[in-house]
Order: C-alpha cells, then structure tokens, then sequence
C-alpha cells in the first residue's frame, strides 16, 4: 500500500509567548504538526498491516520554516521518503496555494493509494487543505477518521460526528483525515534516527509541478492577529491535598459562588 | 442583485446564519438566500419552510437521491450548482465537522479563498471580516477574502437565530435539479452516542474533565465532584471523541460557549480549542498536576496536584460545608 502523508511544519505553541497582546514567534523551534504524527503513524500500521508498499511524507516550504529538518524527523519516525515543494513564491501563500502544491507533489511522486493528513494543523487549524487537496485530485474523502482499516481495495474509517458514530467505506485511492484518538504516535529510536538521513529526500519547484507564483497567490489578507483580553486572579494554593481542598472551598465560598 | 448564500445540515445552525446574514446582508449590498439539501423529502421541505419564515429569500432545495448520507464531495457538486444559480458573492456554511469539510472543498472548487471556524462576521471598510482563532487559540485573526466569491463556515452558536421576518419572510422556495455523481464514501452505519440532554450554556456551576482523567471508569470520581458542588459535568473534545461523555458536555470551540459563575477544571491541560468556552466564567478554578499547564494561566485560583487525590478530599470538605 503506498501512502502519501502531508506534513506541516508548525512553531512549538508550548515555547510561544505573548507580549503586548502579540505572540511572539522568534526563536520558537519548529516541529513536525502533532495531527501530522499521528497521520504518518496511521499511514506506517496501514503499510505493515498491508506487508508492502511505502509511506511518503510531503511538505511544501512555508517561509523560514526549517522544513528540512522536519522531514527528517517524518523520516526518522518511519516515513520511507520525503518530498518537499521549496519555493520562494510560497512564502506568502495560504491553504489554496498550499493545497496546489500539494496536489501536484502528489500528483508527481505518485500514484498513492491513500492520502493522509492531520484533521487540522497545530497553529492555523483551519482544516482547509485536504478537502481542497481531495477535490483537486478528485478522491473521495474521509474526515475525522478514529479507525482506519484497509482491505488493499476497500478502506473502511469510523468516525464521531455530532450526534452519531459513523462507520464509512470508500473504494482507494481516497483522501482521509484523522484525529488524535486514532492512535500513540511513535517516538523514533535512535537506530531511526540514524537511518532518517539516508533517506531518499525529493525537492520539487513550482516549475516542477507546473506552477507559478500566481496560482499560489494568497486569496485572504489578514488585518490583525492578537491575543484575547483576559485577566484572572492566578492565587495557588499549596501543602497536602486535605489543605489545598479546604483553602480551594474557602476561597470559592467567600468568592460568593459556593455554599450559602 | 448579488446574495448570502447560507448552507448548515444543522437546522438550528442554519437559523443562526440566516440570523447573521440579515445583519451583514444590508452593509454589504446584498440579499439573504439559503440552500436545503439531503434526499429526505419532509425533513427538507420543513427545513426550508423554517428558513424562507425568517428571511431567506429564496431558499432552495435539493433532493437528489445522491445527497443522502450528504457525502462532502456531492454536497460540494450541489452547492457549487447553487451558488452559480443564486449568484452567490459570500458563501456562509456551519462549521460543524461535516462544514468545516465542506469549507475547503467548496471553495476550491468555486476558486474562492475561504475562512473555517469564524467566530466573528463583521463589515469593515465595505468588506467582510471574519475572526477566527489562530495559534492554537492564542490569538484571533481576522481576515478578508480576496476572490470574487468568499467561503466562510461560521461556528454554531454564534449568532443568534433572530425572530421570524425580514425581507422576503415566506417566499419562493425554489427547487434545485442538478446531475450530482453518485457518492464514492458509503455509510454502513450510523449510531448514536450515549448520554442525557444537558445545556451547559445557561449553567452556573460546571466541573470540567480533561485527559487528566485515565480512564472511563474513573468518572463516578468526577460525577461525586460535580454533584457536591451541584454542578453540571462537562469534558473536554478528546473525551467526547473517546466516547466517554456526549458531545452536548463538550465546552469549547467545538461544543459550548459557557458563562458560569464558576469553573472548576479537573485534569485538562487547557488547550485554547477548551478555553475559548470558558472565557466567561466569573470564576474558574484549576486542579492540574502539571504546574506547567497553560490551564493555570486561566486560573482564579489552583491546586497543583494529583486529581486522585485532590477530588475525593474536595468531595469530601464539601459535605461539611
């Protein structure tokens, strides 16, 4: 079974901070998007499960993101190859410029039985980009997926939506989504690690895919991005768990919103 | 004259749009329109008779046998039928699991640019606006769409639904014939999730559960928590996904917007798809073991601390309260 598996290079949120009501993004290390791991843990279990085939990771370059190293750690986790888009007239694009390179990535590197992706990455969250990857490539498409089994012709997916539980089947190729229920990402050992860096790694320019900078123009500006007003009283209490109840209900009490 | 086109499978949500176009729809030149779409004949017919009675105008239906199970890429075939025949400038979708889906594979499909999971519709300068959480919920972007015509899936509960009314309150409602491919996602099967109605929106006190939590058969522990401080229970989206609690005791960007007089979150680290439920609160109180939890930021007051520990003797002062 051969799966690609986009990967999106996300700022550790964790080490981001906000000043002035302006999150502050230099120096914040970059990493692979926590959705995307368990994306390319789903795609590795398919591909064993099928006993062959490969796992592909796709990136396309966002700015100064260090894609690179990130697809070494896609690689180092388990992916067989890499590919990356690498283009300065990305730098600016949003999910539809994105999505375009993407789907020619794929498009090029393949033909894949399956596209995987995170439901949503770690910073935009916007979960535009594979439905608009699966309708520029006509595959039909999964979201929210928490189970994934294949039969090599016929995936079937489970996912909670809203009021119900479904369970769905597609013929392949298909585009799918997952969720951070579906399973434990693997942290790489060091042997995978070791290994990652031999790894066959492609790079592509638009001009590859038979883009330019134009079809990747971004299609929204943004007037602002800034933090929510909040202020809160931030008082700890510590020493056992008897003492931290008390001074807890004590406080809550004379706050008025407990008790008489 | 151009119009608002606005689409939510949810009926309730689809109110709520309609609710928010009639507001934009004169700042921005435009009319109200709304479209119906599924298989299921009585059920469209009473959802778009509840649209035209508040001001979309028109409405149109499609009840093309493919539609049934809404498979995200015939929807999106449907509506991109739609949108031409209304002459669609601004797409409004619901951004449930199945729109925010929908979001991107429309708007590709129309060229447009789209925004998913607004939390804000607003006319600036004679453009569209919408506010969106960003960075992990950190910051709100807001943002406009440059392509002819715009894509936004708005979240539920939101904007209200507004009274029965407005411009063309009881007209046309046109119906739709469109060759829509038969869908390639089948569903074998559909059941419902366990648990009781709750609305968590208009309670004063509520408990929160998070990951903390190790497992399903832990919450009893919670349970006898909530009900000493006579508190609605509430989880986290992760907990509801595990199937642990219903989604109407989600709190967050993708379940309820609370405003209780009090907050008590147990065992959840506080990601802001959470917190963005809570801001409101007038108190929230943390029990973490991680000091480190961005919950803490929130924080009147905390406890850092073993849950296991901490919630039965928080149990346990409360009977001698």
């Amino acid at each position: 079974m051969d799966i690609a598996v986009c990967v999106k290079t996300n700022p550790d949120l964790q080490l981001m901070r906000v000043k002035d009501r302006a999150p502050v993004l230099e120096a914040v290390p970059f990493k692979v998007g926590d959705l995307d791991k368990n994306a390319l843990e789903a795609a590795l279990l398919l591909r064993d499960a099928a006993g062959d085939g490969r796992v592909v990771a796709v990136t396309v370059s966002e700015g100064d993101r260090k894609i690179r190293e990130t697809m070494k750690e896609a690689l180092a986790i388990g992916a067989d190859e890499a590919v990356i888009v690498s283009d300065p007239a990305l730098d600016q694009s949003d999910q539809a410029g994105v999505a375009l390179a993407l789907a020619g990535a794929i498009g090029k590197a393949g033909p894949f039985d399956l596209v995987l992706f995170g439901e949503g990455s770690t910073d935009g969250y916007s979960g535009q980009v594979p439905s608009r990857v699966a309708e520029l490539l006509g595959l039909p498409e999964i979201g929210y997926a928490r189970s994934l089994q294949s039969t090599g012709a016929v995936l079937r997916a489970e996912r909670s939506m809203g009021e119900s539980i479904e369970t769905l089947e597609t013929a392949l190729p298909a585009a799918v989504t997952v969720v951070s229920e579906i399973n434990e990402p693997r942290i790489p050992s060091l042997m995978n690690i070791m290994k990652a860096g031999k790894k066959p790694v492609v790079e592509y320019a638009l001009g590859d895919l038979a883009l330019d900078a134009a079809a990747v123009a971004p299609r929204r500006a943004v007037r602002s991005n800034l933090a929510e007003e909040q202020s809160r009283k931030h008082v700890l209490f510590d020493g056992e768990p008897a003492a931290q109840a008390e001074a807890l209900i004590n406080a809550l009490v004379a706050e008025g919103v407990l008790g008489r | 004259m151009a119009a608002i086109l606005v689409y939510s499978e949810q009926a309730d949500t689809a109110l709520e749009l309609v609710g928010a176009a009639r507001g934009l729809a004169p700042q921005l030149g435009l009319t109200v329109s709304a479209a119906v779409l599924g298989a299921e004949a009585a059920g469209t017919a009473a959802a778009a008779a509840a649209l035209a009675a508040h001001g979309a105008a028109p409405v149109y239906v499609c009840t093309e046998p493919a539609l049934e199970g809404l498979d995200t890429a015939v929807v999106t075939q449907a509506l991109a039928h739609i949108v031409e025949q209304a002459g669609a400038s601004v797409v409004l979708l619901g951004s449930t699991r199945r729109g925010r889906e929908l979001g991107g594979r429309l708007a590709q499909r129309l060229g447009a640019g789209c925004v998913t999971d607004a939390i804000s519709l607003t006319v600036e300068d004679g453009l569209l606006v919408a506010g969106r959480y960003n960075l992990g919920g950190a910051t709100v972007q807001r943002e406009t769409i440059a392509t002819p015509v715009q894509v936004v899936a708005v979240m539920p509960k939101i904007f209200e639904a507004g009274e029965p009314g407005g411009a063309g309150a009881g007209e046309a409602v046109v119906a739709v014939s469109a060759e829509l491919a038969a869908p390639a996602v089948k569903v074998v099967d559909r059941r419902p999730k366990e648990g009781q109605a709750v609305d968590l929106a208009a309670a004063a006190r509520i408990v929160g559960v998070g990951r903390g939590l190790a497992k399903r058969d832990d919450l009893p522990l919670t349970e006898a928590l909530a009900a000493a401080l006579g508190a609605e229970l509430a989880c986290t989206k992760s907990l509801a996904d595990f199937g642990w609690m219903a989604d109407d005791r989600i709190v967050g960007l993708s379940g309820a917007k609370t405003a209780p007089d009090m907050y008590l979150a147990v065992g959840i680290s506080g990601q802001v798809q959470h917190t963005v439920g809570i801001a409101q609160a007038r108190i929230i109180a943390v029990v973490n073991q991680d000091k480190d939890a961005p919950m803490f930021a929130l924080a009147d007051y905390g406890v850092v601390g073993d849950l296991y520990k901490l919630v039965p003797a928080l149990v346990e002062r409360l009977k001698t309260l």
